[in-house]
This record gives structure tokens, sequence and C-alpha cells, in this order.
């Protein structure tokens, strides 16, 4: 296999919550010893429930949360220990789409000022060719032209999605993570901007980390599914291979809780009962024993190792060689 | 579908800015109007007054020096007990008290938006200092310190501006300060720096044109402060120096001759009174206008 575009290697985000001169607080674990890589040209999936760490762990790649430890390498170039002077030149290569589009844009800067700011911050371009760009980027993402002048309040959430996409585009980005870029949007709107993200992806060869827990839209979208669970990674296929073909419990139920489109079909289905429990104190052994239907003594004791159980395919579950996840 | 005629929707309609609503919301407000329109007034008098007015403030009618006279044809608010004609001396004070009372809370909101900002931008230990700073500026008991300054030195105008301005910057730190450390977490500003933006441009050009609407309140129910403060500084005999006319010394000097000569008291009292509430209504107008609770 060539090279990847981003490795990560046992990457871990750790915050120090209440943390005052008589305490010394607790240590919330949100990404704890996660590593995988993301190909050129690949769309790698992340799910998880809230409060698996996904989130942060697509920030801590950028650097917008630093990370604790552990090492992050884009292009074979290590990101967590980049200087700030550096770290700049990075950012035009890795680009992030957030969750909410009506948070996400400055509501005091027109769209042609938001997107023009990119362009500036990487002195792309004169002042001229910059307003031509911002009218190419529009079209990109399927927006008039002429919508520059306008403010963020006039557009719909999907619209908004669109100029954020287009502000991530600006600078050319080879990687892109999008964190749940489709969530907060109406069912029809979200088709839209899928549809628009796979044509990116395909005209502009982009390798994107696509996090979210719609699992029909991963199945869409991604090459390759990792999946989460209080800053750990469960179990790691293909697309395809890891809906057919489940190893993990966790992954079963995921899967489980997803609405089938004909109603008629009766499932044997995993519920998970209860909340993730809390990341600043893990269970011991697998994280996911205290929800786990299949959970036995043994799962207290080990943290079980990610191991390979067919190509590309990897799993963190003691059981999973006699379990039968199939449906 | 409507996704896509949606843009065509928009290009026909007008962009409506963020300031035209605000005004459109500030309309409503009928105090604060009234309170705009008195401040407006207010501002022409002072700035006309001494133009037209045949006296100069200092101008010394020697027939009735002595002892404060009553209204006349000459003298609409009457004299003072040195003979000074009372409305050239209330216009010309108004000038003086407005004046120090922006000037003063103009550095007030430059200071505490400064303090604030960074405190609220970058946390950690320099939110600690200035925080702690601030606490301490602000548990300064005004006019005790007042007192004992004016027992050293007698201030020239731009130092009682400058001494107003420090006393009254706290409020506007504090609030700026939340709303900054509110703001740096939204997504815009973490799309920014994503982008790459340093401290400056993140606090200048992201998070400050949306934390205006608060600040604009601060700095508007600042002036009221400001120029109550003035007067109360005047009052005491630490503000602006007789004989130039400031509505707190004048009030001062006429506190003695209140049981003769009420008239004299009455007009700077009314003017202070009304000038700050005027202030406090606009205050409150824009606080509804540019904070809507949508």
């Amino acid at each position: 296999m060539a090279e990847p575009l981003v490795s990560i290697a046992d990457l871990k985000v750790h915050f120090t919550v209440g943390r005052t001169m008589f305490s010394p607080g607790t240590v919330v674990r949100a990404v704890d010893g996660v590593s995988f890589d993301v190909g050129r040209g690949e769309v790698l999936g992340l799910v998880g429930e809230s409060g698996s760490g996904k989130t942060t762990l697509g920030r801590s790649i950028l650097r917008l949360v630093e990370p604790t430890s552990g090492s992050v390498r884009f292009e074979g170039e290590e990101v967590t220990t980049l200087p700030p002077s550096r770290l700049k030149r990075l950012r035009s290569r890795m680009q992030i789409i957030f969750q909410d589009p009506y948070a996400s844009l400055n509501p005091r800067m027109s769209v042609g000022q938001t997107l023009s700011e990119a362009l500036e911050l990487h002195a792309i371009g004169t002042r001229a060719d910059r307003a031509e760009r911002v009218g190419d980027l529009l079209e990109q993402v399927g927006l008039p032209r002429a919508v520059a002048q306008r403010f963020p309040h006039e557009f719909s959430g999907g619209q908004r999605q669109r100029i954020g996409i287009a502000r991530a585009l600006a600078v050319n980005p080879g990687f892109i993570v999008a964190d749940e870029p489709v969530s907060a949007l109406d069912v029809s709107i979200q088709a839209q901007i899928i549809n628009l993200l796979q044509d990116l992806r395909q005209e502009l060869g982009l390798s994107i980390l696509f996090i979210g827990h719609d699992l029909s839209v991963i199945e869409f979208l991604c090459d390759r599914v990792v999946v989460l669970y209080l800053g750990r990674i469960m179990e790691t296929a293909t697309a395809a291979d890891l809906y057919a073909n489940p190893r993990h419990p966790y992954t079963r139920a995921l899967l489980d809780a997803a609405p089938v489109p004909d109603p008629r079909k009766r499932r044997e289905r995993i519920t998970l009962k209860g909340d993730l429990p809390s990341p600043s104190a893990p269970p011991s052994g697998c994280v996911f024993r205290t929800r786990c239907p299949f959970a036995i003594a043994a799962c207290a004791e080990t943290v079980p190792p990610l191991e390979t159980v067919g190509a590309r395919h990897q799993v963190a579950c003691i059981r999973a060689g006699e379990l039968d996840l199939t449906e | 579908m409507a996704e896509t005629t949606l843009p065509a929707a928009i290009a026909a309609t007008k962009p409506r800015s963020y300031w035209s609503r605000v005004v459109a919301r500030f309309l409503k407000h009928r105090l604060a109007v009234i309170g705009l329109c008195f401040l407006t007034v207010m501002g022409l008098i002072v700035i006309i007054g001494p133009i037209v007015s045949p006296y100069d403030y200092d101008y010394q009618d020697f027939e009735l020096i002595g002892m404060p006279s009553e209204f006349s044809q000459s003298h609409w608010l009457g004299t003072d007990e040195l003979g000074r004609d009372a409305l050239t001396r209330l216009i010309h004070g108004g000038r003086v008290s407005l004046a120090v009372g922006l000037a003063g809370a103009v550095i007030a909101t430059l200071l505490g938006t400064l303090i604030g900002a960074l405190s609220g931008f970058y946390r950690g230990w320099v939110d600690a200092v200035l925080m702690r700073f601030t606490d301490v500026v602000m548990s300064i008991p005004t006019l005790p310190l007042v007192l004992l300054l004016s027992g050293l030195f007698r201030p020239s105008p731009p130092l009682l501006v400058a001494i107003v301005g420090i006393l009254i910057w706290m409020g506007t730190a504090r609030l700026v300060r939340s709303q900054f450390l509110a703001l740096r977490e939204r997504e815009f500003v973490e799309a920014a720096r994503a982008l790459g933006a340093g401290g400056a441009r993140l606090m200048f050009r992201h998070i400050l044109p949306n934390a205006i609407g608060p600040i604009t309140v601060a700095a508007t129910l600042a002036v009221g402060s400001a120029i109550m403060l003035e007067s109360a500084l005047s009052f005491l005999g630490f503000g602006i120096q007789p004989p130039v006319p400031t509505w707190g010394n004048l009030l001062n000097s006429a506190s003695a001759w209140l049981a003769v000569a009420p008239w004299l008291a009455i007009p700077p009292g009314l003017c202070i009174l009304c000038t700050v509430l005027a202030v406090n209504f606009v205050g409150d107008g824009l606080r509804d206008a540019m904070e809507p609770r949508e």
C-alpha cells in the first residue's frame, strides 16, 4: 500500500477538569490511544455515540485541540510538534467542515468576506483574483456568484453548509475533517450536501475524515469505517465488510439502532441500555463491557488489543472469535 | 428543489443589514426615542448656546454683585452672587460636563474593552492577573480617593477626563471578558483559527464585531456614570475649577444660597438628573435593539 496521507499513532487527548489550587481535578480521557491511517483519496468514516470522542479526535488532528500525546503525521511530517510558524502552512492543507452551519459562519461578515479571508490569510492571489476565486468557489458548491455580498442570516441551513464547504475548499486542502456536516440539516437537504461532498471528492481527489453517527450516510460515502467508543477504537473495516460482517458487539448494536426501510422485517436486535460511562472513570479492561450483552468476567481484566480478523478488518474484543454477530 | 430556488428568492430581496434592523427595533422603544431627542436638543443647546448668548460665562454685571438676583428680562435664570448670568453659565457648564462625560466614557470603554478582550481571549494567567487587577481597582472607594487627591493637586481638564475614565472602566471590562469567553468557543472563531488566523485577527475581526452590541450599551451607560462622577467631583471641589462652570460646581456654589436663592441650584440639578436619565433610557433602548431575545 502507498504511503498514507494522514497517519495517526496512539493519539491521546486528555482534559483536566475542575483543577483548583486545592484539588488536582479529574482527567477526562476524551481520546485514549487511537491509531489509524487515512489513504490518499480515501474517505474514512468515524462513528460512535455522542461523547465517544469523535469530534475531539477530528479537531486534535488539525491541532484545534492540542493532543496530549501520540503522533499525527501528514504526508510524513509530524504535526503534533510543529511550531506555530510552520503550523500555518499546514492549515492550507488540512481543513474542517463544521456540524452546525448556523454557528460556523461569522454573522457580521458577508459570504465574500468570509471566503476571501481564507485566501488573504494564505496570500493566495491579488485582490482582484480573490473576488474571482470567491465566485468560482461559490459556483463549485452550487451557489450563484452574486451571493458573495449576502450575510449568513439570509441563507438556509443547507446553503450555509455549502458556504462552510466553500471556505474549507478555498485554500486547496488535500485533507478535510468533516465533523458531522449533515446531522444539523433536514433529511432532504442532507442528500444534497452528501452528493456535493461525493462530487468534490472525485473532482478534487480529496481525502476526507467523515465524522458521523448516521450509518446509512457513512455506508454511502465512506470507503472504510472506524468505530469509536469512549475514546478507543472498537472495530475498523472497509465499509462493505463492516456492514455485512460486524465482529464487535458495539458495532452490531449501532447497526441495529439504525432504522430499516422495511417495517415487516423482524430482526433480532442488540439494544444498548444505559448511558456512556464517564470518560473520567472508564471501566477497567474493555470499556464497552458495562453495556455489552456478551460480557464475561475476563472482559474486566485486560484491555482487548486491536486484532486483525480479516483483510483490513480489525476488532478489539476478546470474544470476537466465538461470537457470530451476522444477522 | 427548494434548495436550488432559494438563492433566487434571496437575490430578489434587499439585503437587510444588521444595523437597519437595530434602528427599526430602537425606534419602537418610546422612552429611548424621547431620551435620544432630549440628548440631541441638549447637545445642540450647549454647542450653539454660548455662541448666541449675549454674555460670557465670566461676565459680571456689577450692578447685581453681592446677592443672587431673581429672573429678569435680561437674565432669564437670574444671576449668581457675583452678578454672572446663570443661564449662560448653565449652558457653558453643560458643554463642559457633557464633554468630560463623553470623553471619560470613551476612555473607560477603550480601556475596559482592551482589558476584557485580553482576559477573555487568552484566559489562564493573563485572565487571572487582569481580573484581580480589576477587582482591586473596583474595591477602591471612589470618593475618599478623590478627596485625598484633591488635597494634593487640582487636575487640568484632560487629567480629569483620564481620572473619570480610570474610575469607571471595570464594569465594561467584566462584560467584555464574559462576551469573549463565550464567543471564542463559537465555531466560526474555530473555523478562522483552522484557517490560520492569529490572535489579533481572531479578537478584532471575528469576536469583537459580535460583541459590539453589549459594548455599545455599556459605553452609553458609561456616559451616564461619567457625567455623574464628574458632577460629584466638581461638587466636592476636585473637578473643573471656577470660574469655568460645570453642572457640578454650579450646584456646589449654589448650595451656599439654597435657602435664599433656590433658583440657582434647581436648573443644574435638573440638567444632571434629566441627562443621566435620558442616557440610561437610550442605553436600555439600545440593549433591546441590539440584543433581541429571539
